[in-house]
């Protein structure tokens, strides 16, 4: 009883937003009908539960010849919590509609879903939400980690990635760290690459970091996989 | 059918006769007494436990969930927090780690923390009412209880309230109190934390005292109207001035402000020169560069992105701001008009002056002061500027002659985070919950009403939940948990270097950068143990001519162009004085590391430790880009330093990267000894 009255009052909120958002620009005319919905930027993002993300979420829509359609509605839903400032509005002049999103309350994997063309075209974004956990492991690799397993390089921050043979591994790339068991994991960030029969230049944290730590760490390198880590739980 | 008293009304087939009436009242007492079973029976958070059963049923492990389950009202009560928490009557997943892949709420598992679950209870850290029994009474307000569940969002703000000092796992919060003394917060709000300590403000804002030897009226005026035109970094609110308000107050300002200790060279010199040709410009900037001002100093990019650091002021259009001869005073000897500034005493002479000062005159914004145009102020208009001043407040974060600093200004936030929602005034259009009134004072403070004075900040939305998250950890709660929970805040020891050292240390300014016994900035190493690091020699040349030592940073340190005398002083005093206790710095001899140990040592480095991952030998091949360049380390460091740090980094410099290797103490010797070796002699040096 209390769930669905909570879920109709978020439908409520929502489409409360929805109306505010949509109400200065109603779509006119054929030409406003999308073919194809693409995401421009702010695809795969990781922020801590219930905050903003950093980058905004860039949506492009196209018509059948590819060329971008200005003025087409797009609305934006997610899963319970998810928030966007608008849900709903008109593409640009240039055919893109640009959301600020807010991440659910819980951590995990969470989509958004984006309509256009009375919901006929689809496009859908993949986002992570970091809990506690997540998020001290995501501090404990930009002080320890990030300079040699972040490809990109900051003002701040020099890349050492290219500089390694052989060269570390992206925390996202989830094909490589997929692959390796959560206490293979553990060991290698604990006793280092030798201990797994990997490259020294991987060197131990064991002894710098907390069990808990090195945890949290393996937890935030789950969380960001791409593709996504799935554990297998013991469902009948 | 007749309800009056007759014959045959339901009143006499009721009660017409004793027996009837005995019949009647016994049925009636005993519905009355089933009432209350029944509302037991059928309430909500029974039904909770009965889907929670079947949940589980469909599980692999249901023996084991079935075997944690214990039915009926849950409590989990520590008398001396004022815990009681009935939450997990309910929330029965809570810790049952195979339900981690379980999203339906209230099953879900919580996920891990540094506390166990029941060390706390649930209402410490998510609010709402721990004793209800029902779902909207312990999550929403009601008229009874008027707490509500804490959004996610703000979860950090519970740690805050024991955990007064910066905790690793709680960035928001750690950057919100950040953000209360570097916007200057707490220049007008009081805000005194659990263990009795009063916040300070971290920002500087300038003496306004001698306002007029440094800037035009013109420029106060622009600036006072909005400073984020002028710099788009500024800390300076926007109080949201009219014309003339600012005018009156830039009038004030110029009206008060009195002769600084540059008066007389000031007054000595000739009106500005005519602007730098390009040769010289071209010299200047190299010189600010070679000076490394941007270490501190930002400057827009022609693609309009900010470089430089944020510990001084923005200079971007620094040359429409300042008066020309005062900006090579201020070069010369910033001490002289601000004592409490961070910016050094670079020794630069007089030609160098002209240099970066002429450079950066050039920086203008010629669309900032086109369209003021003031008149001699009146004295009416002086004296409403005056008034402006104290109705505003600008003396609780300036130093302006003839006003004193207010005494509680604005409301006290010591207790902010637990409000009570009686006292709270929302406007239209604000979600009634305490995170959302805070969230909009910050964002539009003069939404609250006419007359309100709070000026808007520019804050990033990050900021604003981050400076929410620190207002909410501010709780009375906080305040009355037992005192042993407390982890106290850090302040900055007051620690001063004596003697002449000590003065040459204060007048560089080292603290800015550099920290030393608990006092000082972080953009730098820690000198606290530099002695016991580096070599007599390396240090003089070293502070004659500072080459990085790390390649990757662009902050570094600057040349101050010192004596030989006070590099002299400055290398005594550190080598002396900046000892660790923990070892001898003379306890290696470099002639007991023989060769045989070197070439084992260069064995290790290249192989089992693969130090050159991140620390470079011979830069033309190595390439590790992360630790100091190490082709001079044996010219550098003391042996027995690198001894010491190879055996355990952190314990000579907490948070450094470097891991612990655990390394035994032969590796350690080796190690040491190949690195005493290498004493690459260049020109420019390696770097």
């Amino acid at each position: 009883m209390k769930n669905s009255s909570m879920v109709l009052v978020l439908a409520f909120a929502m489409s409360g937003c929805n109306k505010q958002a949509s109400a200065p620009a109603a779509p006119v005319g054929a030409a406003n009908a999308g073919a194809a919905l693409v995401e421009v930027s702010g695809g795969k993002q990781a922020t801590r539960i219930g905050a903003a993300l950093e980058q905004p979420v860039v949506l492009q829509v196209n018509d059948a010849q590819g060329a971008a359609v200005a003025g087409a509605m797009v609305t934006l839903s997610g899963a319970k919590g998810v928030k966007f400032d608008p849900a709903s509005g008109a593409t640009d002049s240039s055919g893109q509609f640009t959301a600020q999103v807010w991440a659910p309350g819980a951590g995990g994997h969470f989509q958004i879903v984006a309509l256009t063309n009375a919901g006929k075209v689809q496009a859908k974004v993949d986002q992570v939400a970091l809990g506690y956990e997540q998020v001290l492991g995501r501090q404990l690799s930009t002080q320890y980690c990030a300079r040699c397993h972040d490809p990109e390089s900051t003002p701040e921050r020099v890349s050492n990635m290219d500089n390694l043979d052989p060269k570390p591994h992206a925390f996202s790339d989830g094909e490589t760290y997929n692959k390796i068991g959560d206490s293979d994991l553990i060991a290698l960030i604990g006793h280092g690459g030798p201990a797994l029969n990997k490259s020294a230049s991987m060197p131990p944290f064991g002894y710098t970091l907390s069990v808990a730590e090195i945890q949290a760490l393996a937890s935030y390198i789950r969380a960001i996989a791409d593709p996504p880590y799935t554990r297998v739980y013991a469902n009948k | 059918m007749t309800t009056g008293n007759g014959p045959g009304s339901l009143w006499n087939k009721l009660f017409g006769n004793s027996a009837r009436a005995f019949g009647s009242m016994s049925v009636i007492l005993l519905v009355s007494l089933a009432i209350a079973p029944a509302k037991d029976y059928f309430s909500e958070w029974r039904h909770t436990q009965n889907e929670y059963v079947k949940l589980i049923r469909t599980r692999a492990d249901a023996v084991t969930l079935q075997r944690h389950v214990e039915p009926g009202l849950q409590q989990i009560w520590h008398p001396e927090l004022g815990v009681v928490d009935r939450c997990t009557t309910c929330h029965l997943g809570e810790k049952e780690a195979s339900l981690g892949d379980v999203t339906q709420q209230p099953f879900r598992k919580h996920p891990a923390i540094p506390h166990s679950l029941t060390q706390f209870g649930c209402v410490i850290c998510h609010r709402g009412q721990g004793t209800a029994t029902t779902v909207h009474e312990a999550h929403h307000s009601t008229d009874a209880w008027e707490e509500p569940l804490l959004p996610a969002n703000y979860i950090e703000a519970s740690c805050g309230q024991c955990h007064l000092s910066a905790l690793r796992g709680t960035p928001t919060l750690n950057e919100g109190r950040r953000l209360l003394g570097r916007e200057g917060c707490v220049h007008c709000h009081n805000i005194k934390l659990a263990d009795g300590s009063v916040m300070t403000p971290t920002d500087h804002p300038p003496d306004l005292g001698h306002i007029a030897e440094k800037t035009s009226r013109e420029w106060m005026f622009a600036w006072i109207k909005d400073p984020q035109a002028y710099a788009a970094s500024a800390t300076m609110p926007n109080f949201g001035f009219s014309d003339e308000d600012a005018r009156d107050v830039s009038a004030f300002l110029v009206a008060q402000s009195t002769p600084s200790a540059y008066a007389p060279r000031l007054a000595a010199k000739k009106a500005a020169t005519a602007t730098a040709d390009a040769d010289a410009l071209t010299a200047g900037a190299s010189l600010y560069g070679q000076s490394f001002c941007a270490s501190c100093h930002a400057t827009q990019n022609a693609g309009g992105n900010l470089v430089g650091g944020d510990l001084g002021p923005e200079l971007t259009r620094i040359g429409s701001k300042v008066k020309p001869e005062w900006l090579e005073e201020w070069i010369r000897d910033p001490v002289g008009y601000f004592p409490a500034t961070e910016m050094p005493h670079y020794r630069f002479n007089d030609q160098q002056i002209g240099m970066v000062a002429g450079y950066l005159k050039s920086k203008t914004d010629g669309d900032l002061l086109a369209n003021v145009h003031l008149e001699e102020a009146t004295q009416k208009q002086i004296d409403h500027g005056r008034s402006l001043v104290l109705e505003y407040g600008c003396a609780s974060c300036h130093q302006i002659n003839g006003v004193k600093k207010p005494e509680n200004f604005a409301p006290d936030l010591s207790r902010i985070g637990s409000k009570p929602f009686a006292q709270l005034a929302f406007p239209a259009g604000v979600e009634h919950t305490l995170p959302d009134y805070l969230t909009s004072k910050i964002t539009k403070p003069r939404g609250f009403g006419a007359g309100l004075k709070m000026p808007k900040f520019t804050l990033a939305p990050a900021q604003v939940d981050a400076l929410t998250t620190s207002l909410l950890a501010l709780t009375g709660r906080a305040n009355s948990l037992p005192a042993n929970l407390r982890v106290a805040s850090e302040h900055e020891s007051q620690y001063q270097p004596a003697g002449k050292a000590g003065q040459l240390i204060k007048d560089l300014r080292c603290f800015s950068c550099h920290s030393f016994n608990g006092r000082g900035g972080s953009m730098a190493p820690d000198l606290s143990w530099e002695g016991s690091s580096v070599q007599r020699q390396w240090l003089v040349e070293f502070l004659k001519n500072p080459n990085t030592l790390r390649p990757a940073l662009i902050r570094r340190m600057p040349k101050f162009n010192l004596s030989d005398a006070d590099v002299n002083t400055l290398t005594d005093y550190i080598e002396t004085v900046y000892q660790s206790p923990a070892f001898d710095r003379d306890g290696i001899s470099a002639a007991s590391l023989t060769p045989q140990m070197a070439e084992e040592g260069k064995q290790l480095f290249y192989s089992k430790y693969a130090c050159n991952a991140c620390h470079m030998v011979d830069p033309q091949k190595d390439k590790g880009y992360i630790g100091p360049v190490l082709s001079q380390a044996g010219l550098r460091l003391t042996p027995a330093w690198i001894y010491q740090w190879l055996k355990n980094p952190q314990e000579l410099r907490p948070g450094t990267i470097e891991p612990n290797q655990h390394m035994d103490d032969k590796d350690a010797t080796a190690l040491t000894a190949y690195i005493m070796t290498l004493k690459l002699h260049t020109k420019q040096g390696a770097n």
